[in-house]
């Protein structure tokens, strides 16, 4: 079971890649993480399957090895 | 007589109206910029988009969507289950804030071919959560009419698989699955050029949704022409009834006052 690290950070997963974010991290510090400007329209957010909207971002916190899916349209049939 | 309409009455679908009959798929496009180009040459006012991880979607597809005056149909391509279908829906309607969507369910990754099960379970669950589900299907009326009952606001009907450029390979089906439901059918894949659009319409269907046909075209907005002209021509024979097919000839021209031109006997 992950848990938080010795340097404050806990482990999650961003895109399908291992990321260490602060152990208060918020959904909104994930996108910024990843290089969005989560002011953004346009882009959305799941963890571990979960839809998290929008209003949600900065109050939502992440527990370790939790799951984060930040996606934007694209092209696409 | 007043001359058809060179710029068709809208048509309604799920709760909203559109012009064009010519649903443009936004994927195999060269770039953003070509885009752009098939899009305004399509006359097109409703575009395809998919949900991909950011750092594989770069931002600019849906300025250039909106500058083209038309409205997004977020879809679910990629997507092997409901599940992961009903997710990327409800992603797509909090990222864009539309309720339209394209539902795909593809069975597996060879023939692309919708799920009939995965496609009719996800199209209830959506449906009961405010979704308008226009739905990926074959072309088969009574999986049609399923999903008419599970609530679906259009049903999109493949010609052929996904990308093959087949064109409409069973009329039949299409037709009778027009006959089977009372919302729109919109023929979605398969598509190859500009006929077989108009062939859609003309089986009574009220639009097609075009992707790879325009973007994998070698001229993406001189087909896209193409497919506009394709759409309007096959509607407005739709409505003008074509003349039955017949074993044997029939002269159009009239026999009476036919001249004889038999040579004279005399000198």
């Amino acid at each position: 079971m992950a848990t938080q690290e010795h340097d404050g950070t806990i482990g999650i997963e961003a895109n399908g890649e291992p990321l260490a974010v602060a152990a208060d991290a918020t959904v909104r510090d994930v996108v910024a993480a990843l290089g969005a400007d989560p002011d953004e329209r346009g882009i959305a957010v799941a963890v571990d399957g979960a839809v998290i909207p929008r209003s949600a971002w900065a109050t939502t916190r992440l527990a370790p090895a939790q799951r984060v899916e930040v996606v934007r349209a694209t092209a696409g049939g | 007589m007043p001359r058809p309409a060179a710029d068709p009455a809208p048509w309604a679908v799920a709760g909203g109206e559109l012009r064009s009959r010519l649903i443009l798929g936004s994927g195999g496009f060269a770039d953003l910029a070509t885009f752009g180009a098939a899009l305004e040459a399509a006359g097109s006012d409703l575009v395809t988009v998919a949900m991909r991880r950011i750092d594989q979607a770069p931002p600019g597809l849906l300025d250039a969507i909106h500058a083209g005056g038309a409205r997004v149909l977020p879809n679910t391509a990629g997507c092997y289950s409901a599940d992961d279908a009903i997710t990327t829906a409800r992603l797509a309607r909090e990222a864009l804030e539309t309720d339209w969507l394209k539902l795909e369910v593809i069975a597996d990754p060879v023939t692309l071919l919708p799920d009939p099960e995965g496609t009719l379970a996800a199209a209830r669950v959506l449906a009961g959560e405010g979704f308008r589900v226009f739905a990926y299907t074959s072309d088969d009326p009574v999986l049609g009419r399923r999903l008419e009952e599970a609530g679906c606001a259009a049903v999109m009907p493949l010609g052929s698989p996904i990308g093959s450029g087949l064109g409409i390979l069973n009329p039949h089906a299409i037709s009778l699955l027009r006959e089977a439901v009372a919302v729109p059918v919109v023929l979605d894949a398969g598509l190859g050029t500009a006929s077989d659009a108009a062939l859609a319409l003309e089986l009574g269907c009220d639009a097609v949704l075009a992707a790879t046909a325009i973007s994998r075209s070698a001229d993406p907005p001189r087909m896209a022409a193409a497919f506009r002209h394709a759409v309007e021509a096959g509607h407005l024979a739709a409505g003008a009834g074509r003349v039955p097919r017949r074993r044997h000839a029939q002269a159009s021209t009239p026999t009476a006052g036919l001249p004889d031109l038999k040579p004279g006997d005399g000198a």
